[in-house]
């Protein structure tokens, strides 16, 4: 699942989706998710680097990440 | 700015900046924003109130004109005595109620030489309330189905096919999302009484609001367009915040409507955006919006352009704007003499 290219996001978890107008705010946690999808990083890479910093579980990192990825479907913001 | 714009003069229509703005002032901005404060500017306004009159900074001076219904021979004495006066290079009107008359005497203007840069009355009548489901039926477009609403029978016979809500609109201007019978019938009464029958009933489209502001070149192409999300929106259905976006989808619609309509002249499509992404227009306006300096603060300033065009210059096609340019409308109280309030009202001239 890749987000759309013309997504614009900023550092502060901000997100514009310049073909729709639509724009959401964002956590700490989701701006670093954003720059890392917008920076080409595979879900993989993603994830490991997120097990690796954090203290989380491998599945409730899984289910936390399907969570997020709902999220970012309902708000048209990734390619179909 | 180019030296021979240096003794520019411009006349425009539509000061009325209130809560149902005309795209006047709008319109000012972006030339003067593109021609500089050299550019003189001339007021044409049909009411003593318009806040346009008193904004001294911005228009240098207003004259009254006939209301579109006294005529174009009225309408063209009076621009004539105000040529002599001021010696206009251009006049762009914004209301659609009065582009009829212009339109008619655009040839007399410019044997005055005051330039137009209109659609002309074919273009002018396909995309009317009235015939815009005919026109996107024949060209392809999605338009809302709609019922021609002449007696409060008709408003049963509509309310009967599209069922609550529906949106009842006026000739010219207004319209009023309706939920029961009552709501309707108020509406009806109170648009037949502005604006004239027939009243239109439309279908209600549910989605985003989406308006483009674009300016036809009068032979298939569009010289410029900016589409804008409606961010907020007044009880009168009027954007009072957007954001500029860009979507393939809308490009397309626009380009296609000015490839079947020759287009000639700025004008606005209101387009509904649904849940399955299918673009509804709702409204073909045939003039600039009053949103229209977001195309100059997006990148493409539509005012300067057609004024450019109408005086006889090329202007090659906008390339592209800026996404998610926003803006914000506010009322300002803005402070006058009561002698200027007299001097408009008593010699139509301030």
């Amino acid at each position: 699942m890749k987000l759309k290219s013309n997504i614009a996001t900023s550092e502060n978890g901000f997100i514009f989706n310049p073909a729709t107008g639509d724009s959401f705010s964002g956590n700490g946690m989701a701006a670093k998710l954003l720059e890392a999808m917008k920076s080409g990083k595979t879900e993989d890479d993603i994830k490991q680097d997120i097990l690796s910093r954090y203290e989380v579980s491998e599945s409730q990192l899984n289910r936390d990440w399907d969570n997020w990825m709902l999220q970012l479907k309902e708000a048209n913001l990734l390619e179909i | 700015m180019p030296n021979k714009y240096a003794d520019l003069c411009i006349a425009v229509t539509g000061l009325n900046a209130n809560d149902n703005p005309g795209p006047g002032m709008a319109v000012i901005r972006s030339l003067k924003e593109y021609f500089g404060d050299g550019l003189r500017i001339i007021g044409l306004s049909y009411e003593s109130l318009e806040p346009g009159i008193y904004l001294r900074d911005q228009v240098n001076k207003t004259y009254q004109v006939p209301y579109p219904t006294e005529g174009t021979a009225a309408l063209a004495e009076r621009l004539a005595y105000i040529n002599r006066q001021e010696k206009l290079h251009l006049i762009i009107p914004n209301f659609d109620s009065e582009l009829f008359n212009f339109i008619k005497i655009a040839p007399q203007l410019q044997q005055m030489g005051i330039a137009t840069y209109l659609p002309t009355y074919q273009q002018l009548a396909l995309r009317d309330k009235v015939n815009l489901k005919n026109f996107g039926t024949k060209n392809g477009f999605y338009v809302p189905a709609d019922h021609k609403l002449y007696t409060t029978d008709d408003i049963k016979k509509a309310a009967a096919e599209f069922n609550f809500p529906m949106v009842i609109k006026g000739k010219f201007y207004e319209a009023y999302v309706v939920y029961t019978m009552d709501q309707a019938l108020k509406a009806f009464h109170q648009l037949y009484a502005a604006w004239g029958v027939p009243v239109i009933a439309q279908q209600y489209i549910k989605g985003n609001e989406i308006n483009i502001a674009a300016l036809g070149d009068g032979n298939g192409n569009n010289i410029s367009l900016v589409a804008m999300r409606k961010l907020y929106i007044t009880d009168k259905g009027k954007a009072w915040a957007g954001v500029t976006i860009k979507d393939d989808k809308l490009t397309q619609l626009a380009d296609n409507f000015a490839r079947v309509s020759n287009w000639k002249g700025g004008y606005e499509m209101e387009v509904m955006s649904n849940a399955d992404g299918h673009l509804y227009i709702l409204e073909i306006n045939p003039r600039f919006p009053a949103w229209v300096y977001l195309t100059a603060a997006a990148g493409q300033n539509q005012p300067a352009a057609l004024a450019k065009i109408a005086m006889g210059e090329t202007v090659e096609p906008y390339a592209d704007y800026q996404a998610g340019k926003l803006f914000v409308r506010y009322s300002w109280d803005h402070i006058a003499d009561i002698a200027d309030f007299q001097q408009i009202s008593a010699f139509g001239e301030l």
